[in-house]
């Protein structure tokens, strides 16, 4: 699903972000800090869901829904659980989170959004990488199809909707996400460390606790994907 | 009294130490800013207006689990929605608390 933060606070903004970035099905396209700007945005782009803070200086969560002819599913961040009865006059919000929200409370709530039927959404969803027989990677940057020499590039890290390819030579902005590449990407060679890095396995310089330096960028390795890159390394 | 903690960062991050850190200083940042906005509206008798601050910091009260303050300004946004500052210098007390903690960060 693609979806948009609305909140004036840039902590729920960072927060719901990560959240979302836990979940495979959540794109994040922009996150706005006011109402005003979400209009202007949703006036030439469709979403799928809208996080959506109601207390907001000038212009509130549900000034914001009045404005929407077809509202996509909402739901409605707050820190005040009074506003829950009059969120649910509405019938595009799917849920209601309290701040501050636990991960798990979160997945319900992306759960109840995805149990709603979906809208569909037009325009440009495309496939943006396309990888060949061999060792290039063909990425699509401003209408042009660009050759990457897949075993120069040693670092991969998700950027919101975009992701940045560090090649020896240059590095390449890309309208896709780590998912969509990795499966492009020979096994072996590379490995996710992290959920918004993948590195080239060959071009790791040390290992220090959590985090590996490949070239000049210290990248942090998770928990979860510590293990596997312990495994892969040829240990004396 | 109760002390300010990153359990629930902690929690929401997963060991992702630079979501940590990102979080943190943008809290850090935050803060200051949305605290020096609250005095000015209550040095300026604007209720109202104060009563939306201590919305939002309530929020970062409740990020450092502080539970008993976070309830303490519940209590104090709708004080001040009703024009009273009952409970003002115990929220302050907290405000203080917070700052400290975030200098220690």
């Amino acid at each position: 699903m693609n979806c948009i933060i609305i909140d004036d606070e840039g902590t729920a903004r960072a927060i719901i972000g990560q959240l979302c970035s836990n979940i495979e099905s959540l794109n994040v396209l922009e996150e706005f800090p006011n109402a005003i700007q979400a209009i202007k945005y949703l006036n030439q782009n469709e979403v799928d869901l809208i996080f959506l803070d109601i207390h907001m200086p000038d212009f509130t969560g549900f000034d914001f829904i009045e404005t929407l002819k077809n509202p996509p599913k909402i739901i409605l961040t707050t820190s005040d659980s009074n506003f829950a009865t009059q969120g649910f006059e509405y019938d595009c919000i799917v849920d209601f989170l309290l701040k501050p929200f636990t991960s798990e409370r979160f997945q319900k709530a992306i759960q109840r959004a995805d149990t709603k039927s979906i809208k569909v959404v037009s325009g440009t969803s495309s496939e943006k990488i396309e990888a060949t027989p061999g060792n290039d990677l063909y990425v699509n940057i401003d209408r042009r199809l660009i050759k990457i020499d897949i075993p120069s590039i040693y670092l991969i890290e998700a950027k919101g909707d975009y992701i940045q390819i560090k090649t020896e030579d240059k590095n390449y902005t890309v309208h896709s996400t780590l998912k969509k590449i990795e499966e492009k990407l020979p096994d072996g060679i590379f490995l996710k460390v992290h959920r918004s890095f993948i590195i080239n396995f060959n071009k790791i310089i040390d290992i220090e606790d959590n985090s590996v330096l490949i070239k000049r960028d210290v990248i942090p390795v998770s928990r979860s994907n510590r293990p596997e890159l312990m495994k892969r390394l040829n240990l004396l | 009294m109760e002390q300010p903690n990153l359990s629930y960062i902690l929690d929401l991050s997963a060991g992702d130490i630079a979501f940590e850190r990102k979080l943190i200083d943008i809290i850090k940042d935050e803060f200051p800013d949305e605290q020096e906005v609250y005095f000015k509206n209550m040095v300026e008798k604007k209720y109202k207006l104060a009563a939306n601050n201590v919305h939002k910091l309530k929020h970062k009260i409740s990020i450092f689990g502080l539970q008993k303050s976070y309830e303490t300004a519940v209590a104090f946004e709708h004080n001040l929605l009703d024009g009273s500052i009952e409970l003002k210098d115990e929220f302050e007390s907290i405000l203080t608390t917070i700052t400290n903690y975030l200098q220690q960060l």
